[in-house]
This record gives C-alpha cells, sequence and structure tokens, in this order.
C-alpha cells in the first residue's frame, strides 16, 4: 500500500482522477435530470478534436479538450434546441461533424509530431501518464463548477423540472441551459483528462443515473453520485496498480477498471431499486393485520 | 367593487400562434376577490389566453395589465397552475421540494434549513391536503395527486392572482368539488383572485362572479346570467344555440332542425 500512494503517478493520478469524479458525478445529475445524456455524450466525444488538436499546437491537453467541448456547446444551442427531437438531431450533426476533426488532428498527431500514444490517450485516457503541471488546472475547474452550480443550484433544477414555472419565477430557461452547457464544458475536458473522450461519458451518465434511481431529493442523488465516482475511481486506479502483478508484467489501463466499475454500481443501484419499490408496493399494499405467509 | 383596481385587465387581445389567429379581440377585467371562468371547448384557446397573461406567448396586438403593469413585472403577485406537467417517474423530487422550488426556485446559492421556509412549506402543503404524499417523489403520484402538488406549488408564495388551467378535468366527482371548495375558501379568506379553466361550467357554477366564453378565438365575457344567454351564445357560435337549465345545471346545446327534430320524433316513436 505504501509503494503504492508514494508512487509519483499514482499521485497525479488519484488527484485528477478525483477531480473527474467530483465534477462528473455533480454535473451529470443535472445532465441526466434535463434528459441531456446523448447531449452530454456528444460533448465528451467531441472534445478529443480539442485534445488531438493540443498535441499539434503545443497547448496544454485540458484547454484542448475546453476549447472544443465549448465550441460544441455553442454549436449545438445555436443550431436549434427547441424540441427534444430537433435537439437530438442538432446533437447528432455536431457529434458527426467534431469526431471528423478528431480523425484529421489525430492522423495529423501520428504522422507530422511522431505522438504515437495520442490516440490511445486521447480517446481512452491515460492516467498515470498525466504531467503533474495539470494537477492545478484541473482543481481549478473543479472549483468553477462547484461554485456555478452551487451558486445556481435551484434555478438549475426548478429549470430541470419544468421550464415554464421556471420562468415564471423569474428564471430564464435559455440561460440556464447555456450555463448547464459551459459547466458540462468544464466537467467533460476534466474527465477526458482522467479517462478518455470517448470514456468521459461512463463517469459523467453511469454514476448519476445509478444515483437518480437511488435517491429521492437532488441533493441526496448527487451526493450518492460523488461517492459512486469516488469508489469507482480510486477503486480503478488501485487494481490498475496491482494488475501489473496479476498479469506477469502488463498492466492493464487504468480507464478499463473504472468504467468496469461504474457499470457494475448501475447495476446494482438498478438491482437496488427495483427491490426498494416493490418492498414499498407491498408495504403500500398489505392490508393492517394479515401477515404475509 | 369597480372602484378598486382590476388586479387584471386585459383589452382587446389578439394573439397568433404558428401564423394562425388563435385570439381575436378578447376584453375582460378581473377583480380582487372574484372567480372567474375561463370556459370553451378543446383548441378554443384557453392556454394560449392564459399562457398570454402570463407573458409566456407574446400578443399581436392589445393589452395586459396585472396590477396597473406589464406581467412581467409582476410574476410573484401571479400563481400558475399548468393543464399539464409530466414528472419523470424517476425524478428525484418530493412533494415538498416542488412546494419549496415555489418560494424560493429563484434565488441563488444552496437551499438551507429554516423555520420560516418550513412553515410556508407546511402551509401549502395543508391547504391543498398533500400532507400524505409530501415526502413522496412527485413522479411517483397520481395525476390528481400531482396537480394538488403543483397547485401548493403556485400557493405557497402567496399570490394574489392564481391561475388554474383545467385544474378539473383529471378528478373525480369528490375530488372536483373539494378542490372548488378549496377556491372559494382562498377568495373567501386572503382576498385572493382566480382565473380558472374549464370545458364544463357547472362545477364552478357555486363559487364564480364572472365568465369568459371563448368559441374558437373569440370571446363574451360578463356575469353568468349576462353570458349565458341564447341570444349572445348563438352570436358567438355563428348558429343557433339553447341554453338548457335543470337543477342548477346548465347546458348549451346547437339547435336541431326543426323539420329534422319532428322526423326523428316519429323515427323514435315507430312510425
Ligand atoms: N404553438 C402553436 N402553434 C400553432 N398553433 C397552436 C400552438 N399552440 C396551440 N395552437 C392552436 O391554438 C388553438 C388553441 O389552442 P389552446 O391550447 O389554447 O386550446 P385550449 O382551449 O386550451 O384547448 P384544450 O381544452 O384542449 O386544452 C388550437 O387550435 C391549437 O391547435
Ligand atoms: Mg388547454
Amino acid at each position: 500500500m505504501w509503494a503504492f500512494l508514494s508512487s509519483q503517478p499514482v499521485q497525479t493520478a488519484l488527484i485528477v482522477g478525483t477531480c473527474a469524479a467530483l465534477v462528473s458525478a455533480l454535473i451529470g445529475v443535472f445532465t441526466v435530470l434535463r434528459g441531456n445524456a446523448f447531449a452530454g455524450h456528444a460533448l465528451a466525444d467531441v472534445s478529443s478534436a480539442g485534445g488531438a488538436a493540443s498535441f499539434l499546437l503545443g497547448i496544454s491537453p485540458l484547454l484542448g479538450f475546453l476549447g472544443m467541448a465549448w465550441i460544441a456547446a455553442f454549436g449545438m444551442e445555436f443550431l436549434g434546441v427547441r424540441k427534444a427531437r430537433e435537439r437530438d438531431l442538432a446533437t447528432g450533426v455536431v457529434l458527426g461533424a467534431g469526431l471528423g476533426l478528431s480523425a484529421l488532428f489525430l492522423y495529423l498527431d501520428v504522422t507530422t509530431t511522431s505522438t504515437t500514444g495520442a490516440t490511445v490517450s486521447v480517446m481512452f485516457g491515460s492516467l498515470f501518464a498525466i504531467s503533474r503541471g495539470l494537477i492545478w488546472p484541473a482543481i481549478l475547474a473543479v472549483l468553477a463548477v462547484f461554485a456555478l452550480v452551487g451558486g445556481f443550484y435551484r434555478p438549475l433544477i426548478l429549470t430541470a423540472v419544468d421550464p415554464d414555472l421556471a420562468t415564471l419565477r423569474g428564471v430564464s430557461p435559455r440561460w440556464m441551459g447555456l450555463l448547464q452547457l459551459l459547466v458540462l464544458g468544464l466537467a467533460v475536458a476534466v474527465c477526458a483528462l482522467a479517462i478518455g473522450a470517448v470514456l468521459a461519458t461512463a463517469l459523467l451518465i453511469g454514476p448519476a443515473g445509478a444515483a437518480i434511481r437511488l435517491s429521492r431529493r437532488p441533493l441526496q442523488a448527487i451526493v450518492w453520485a460523488m461517492l459512486m465516482a469516488l469508489a469507482a475511481v480510486w477503486m480503478g486506479i488501485w487494481m490498475a496498480y496491482e494488475s501489473y502483478y496479476w498479469f506477469s508484467g502488463n498492466a492493464w489501463p487504468v480507464s478499463f477498471f473504472v468504467v468496469a466499475l461504474i457499470f457494475l454500481f448501475y447495476l446494482l443501484a438498478m438491482l437496488g431499486s427495483a427491490q426498494q419499490r416493490k418492498f414499498r408496493y407491498r408495504a403500500a399494499t398489505a392490508l393492517p393485520g394479515i401477515q404475509e405467509s | 367593487m369597480t372602484n378598486q383596481r382590476a388586479i387584471l385587465a386585459v383589452a382587446d387581445l389578439s394573439v397568433d400562434l404558428g401564423g394562425r389567429s388563435i385570439l381575436r379581440d378578447v376584453s375582460f377585467d378581473l377583480h380582487p376577490g372574484q372567480l372567474c371562468a375561463l370556459i370553451g371547448e378543446n383548441g378554443a384557446g384557453k392556454t394560449t389566453l392564459l399562457r398570454t397573461l402570463l407573458g409566456l406567448i407574446s400578443q399581436r396586438t392589445g393589452t395586459v395589465m396585472i396590477d396597473g403593469e406589464a406581467p412581467r413585472k409582476h410574476r410573484a403577485l401571479v400563481g400558475y397552475v399548468p393543464q399539464k406537467i409530466t414528472f419523470d417517474p424517476d425524478l428525484p423530487l418530493r412533494t415538498r421540494d416542488l412546494v419549496r422550488l415555489g418560494l424560493d426556485g429563484h434565488r441563488l446559492g444552496l437551499p438551507l434549513w429554516n423555520t420560516r421556509t418550513h412553515a410556508a412549506v407546511d402551509a401549502a402543503l395543508q391547504a391543498v391536503g398533500a400532507e400524505d404524499f409530501a415526502d413522496r417523489r412527485v413522479g411517483e403520484l397520481s395525476g390528481g395527486q400531482q396537480q394538488r402538488a403543483v397547485i401548493a406549488h403556485a400557493l405557497v408564495r402567496k399570490p394574489r392572482l392564481l391561475i388554474l388551467d383545467e385544474p378539473l378535468a383529471n378528478l373525480d366527482f369528490g375530488s372536483a368539488n373539494a378542490l372548488v371548495d378549496l377556491l372559494g375558501k382562498l377568495i373567501a379568506q386572503q382576498q385572493m383572485t382566480v382565473l380558472v379553466t374549464a370545458h364544463d361550467m357547472n362545477p364552478l357554477i357555486p363559487v364564480m362572479d364572472r365568465l369568459v366564453y371563448l368559441v374558437d378565438g373569440r370571446a363574451a365575457t360578463g356575469k353568468v346570467a349576462e353570458v349565458v344567454q341564447p341570444e349572445v351564445l348563438s352570436k358567438l357560435y355563428g348558429y343557433p344555440v339553447s341554453v338548457l337549465r335543470h337543477g342548477g345545471r346548465i347546458l348549451v346545446l346547437p339547435d336541431a332542425p326543426e323539420n329534422a327534430d319532428v322526423a326523428n320524433l316519429n323515427r323514435c316513436a315507430g312510425h
């Protein structure tokens, strides 16, 4: 255990992983509540183009992911988002265009700058290879997300419940939608850095989706989602580290373990909430004084 | 009553949606403590009218004044219960939380615990008889229970004008009566003004002071006795209608052509 914790790549991985888990769980709950899971997934995928471009431009990958996620967010907002179906169409179109760019930039990365690992690290992440210089930017991004979501917590929830009720309380659903996309961009950037652009969705949607089924209050859902995301990331890092010994010198990628754990938690939550509902139903229908045999 | 300022004044309101004219020259006033029923068939324009009053849709011509000013300035005075809200069964939100959002959903910062907020939320829950399901998720309530939850959400800020869109449509006879009683109580105890839409005016007859009768975007307004007259309604519908009154209930029926009437009678009698 001591060897594990004292290794520098492990420390960096734990810090950046924790950042990713916290922001994705927080914003993930709002994303799932608004039925925006597909938009979240698309933003994450499209941000890979930014990650790929950052190698060409020689800028921080975090900035690359963030820039592209924000461009995509504005694109979706401007392409028309009135009806759910149009929103899915706009999202799909932006997703396609973004992944095309990503293919181009990754090709250029490999051919011109000979960064052979670029494709894997942009798409699927390499938590143990993150440079220490990214720790502070990641923490700053987390603080920004917490400040914004904490500040606009109630308007965001009210908008998720019903846009008309929000308007009548003086909350603008359009501004809240934009705010949510901007914050989502920040969260996606941190997640993409940690476990890759393609897998960021798992961290964003999985814990939040599971937590929502287990909770009766928004705040409760957020806490559950954070606990699950943290557990998945920490255990994933530890298992990847240990897997070096399990598979005689061939360590498996962290991202695999993290995503597998999230999937497992999601399954457990589904089973748990089905059980909970059955129990509640029985309690509600059982007649007083009659015992079930 | 007429010397008091109208809480809601609508003048010559016309609204277009998607290039079609939906409302034409609708005018009416509403004074504090009145209950006004907005009656019309499906598609008559009731929801459109309410959404225009709330500033959610903008009009082509005409004005809406709430307490003498534009609707946007007076959002706090108005409580609105939409015709239908679909709550996802998985939405992690208790009835109590929904009601609380009606009070402070626009505020910044996290919702901290405080006694005053709790008392207001409890009072609103109690007013609509929602204590029993206060701690259950809104998404798993029945349609009628969800409606009561939304009414509590609208009431918690003690609005002066309460606007309800088809509140009776989902309710069985007993619950509809209970809701009508509740509206009567709010008016008597809090001097609230209520505007409520329905396709059938009968359940509201005991409590309503004024009537806005909408047919295809045009309105006849006034006291019940003034509006529910064959001449007035025939003009509004554009064809002859009769008004039948029986046991305190009112039925508006299109007149059948007279010859057809006789022919039918004869057929029924077996000739
Ligand atoms: N966004 C829209 N674009 C175009 N037409 C619309 C729109 N919304 C409503 N309409 C039309 O306006 C008319 C009035 O609709 P409205 O919803 O106000 O009727 P309503 O009286 O509330 O009916 P119901 O009793 O069924 O609720 C209908 O003919 C409807 O087709
Ligand atoms: Mg309607």
